[in-house]
């Protein structure tokens, strides 16, 4: 199990050994700097806190500073913790460094990333309703959602929609896991990783790459 | 009087001009290079070492291997080049042969694995870089005016 602080890059496309086009995302990830390391002695379980990207000291606190100055490193803008198994020592130590090389035998990884936020979407764009006919008489509901429930639905005390009813609302801008995409490419020298498909959130975005949980 | 004290100074004075903080600074760097260059670094894999030259009008045999099943053979289509577009890992070019009176172009990804070779062995004569007028005409019409040209080797 191995887990990655990174920014997406972009998408591409790449050939594969059989020859085939892919298409790919490339994630620049790491190197990640280990913050904290917590046992579970001191803390219950068993965790390394990565951070990635460099950030002026001066735009951060005296806490967060005094806390990656115990790791001999400077203050990240992206930090995380990766849980690791509550019986085995963590074999990480307090400002190790930890490079794309992780995912060496990897075959495919999982990418968290904040999907790009839709604002207060429809019902036709949120959950893919189908929606009302353009024409024939249909007037001002084009997009509308339909019923939401019946006055029957609970009786003697007046209807009300189902918890959980598919509505519009906001869209968008929360945490996406992409699982078991396939690891495609590797490059150590330049912090990327090639990974088949699209991952959620911007070019730019932070991201988290781990080993799928599924392969 | 209380000092003026910015937290920049604070901090660059305390560990971040020291020797300690040049060597923290060189173990975080992330090494940085712009979005179309991390881009490019992972296309460039994936392109073709040396594109054989040929240009637009040139008859080409186009030598492909096709996958039946668990054999690969290879297959060669002729025919003229009258498009090539798209950039990096997306340039393809055009080839349009005519079989039994029927126009057929396929369309090749320049970089593609699966392109073995492109032979020029014809030059025609062209004053346009897409040649889609020929796929108006019909018979002898089709043939470009022969071209004198080194890199065909045709007299």
């Amino acid at each position: 199990m191995a887990m990655l602080l990174g920014k997406k890059v972009g998408m591409t496309q790449a050939y594969d050994e059989s020859g085939k086009l892919l298409p790919v995302t490339v994630i620049q990830a790491g190197p990640c700097a280990v913050m904290q390391v917590k046992t579970t002695e001191t803390d219950g379980y068993n965790a390394i806190q990565l951070g990635y990207d460099d950030v002026k000291p001066s735009r951060r606190k005296n806490s967060q500073i005094g806390h990656a100055r115990k790791a001999n490193t400077t203050p990240k803008k992206f930090v995380k913790e990766m849980r690791l198994p509550d019986d085995v020592e963590p074999e990480y130590k307090v400002g190790d460094t930890i490079t794309v090389s992780v995912f060496a035998e990897d075959k495919s990884v999982d990418v968290v990333g904040t999907s790009k936020g839709k604002g207060f979407a429809g019902v036709m764009k949120r959950h893919g309703f189908s929606g009302f006919p353009a024409s024939h008489g249909t007037e001002r509901k084009h997009r509308a959602p339909g019923s939401i429930s019946s006055f029957a639905s609970d009786a003697g005390h007046g209807g009300s929609p189902k918890k959980g009813k598919k509505m519009a609302g906001h869209m968008g801008n929360c945490r996406v896991t992409a699982k078991s995409h396939r690891l495609v490419a590797i490059d150590e020298e330049k912090n990327l990783l090639v990974v088949k498909g699209s991952v959620p959130g911007p070019a730019g975005g932070y991201c988290l790459v781990r080993s799928a949980k599924k392969a | 009087m209380r000092e003026p004290k910015s937290l920049d100074s604070l901090l660059t004075g305390e560990f971040c001009n020291g020797e300690q903080g040049n060597n923290m600074v060189q173990k975080g760097k992330i090494s940085t290079g712009t979005k179309t260059e991390m881009l490019d670094a992972v296309e460039s894999k994936s392109l073709r070492k040396s594109i054989p030259h040929f240009e637009i009008g040139d008859t080409v045999d186009v030598r492909c291997s096709i996958r039946e099943g668990d054999k690969v053979r290879t297959q060669v289509f002729t025919g003229t080049v009258i498009a090539r577009k798209g950039r990096g890992i997306n340039e393809t070019f055009t080839v349009r042969r005519i079989v039994d009176n029927e126009g057929v172009e396929r369309i090749f990804p320049l970089h593609s694995p699966n392109v073995v070779d492109i032979k020029p062995i014809r030059s025609g004569k062209t004053r346009r870089a897409k040649l889609y007028y020929l796929r108006q005409r019909t018979g002898k019409a089709v043939r470009l005016a022969h071209r004198h040209s080194d890199h065909t080797g045709s007299k």
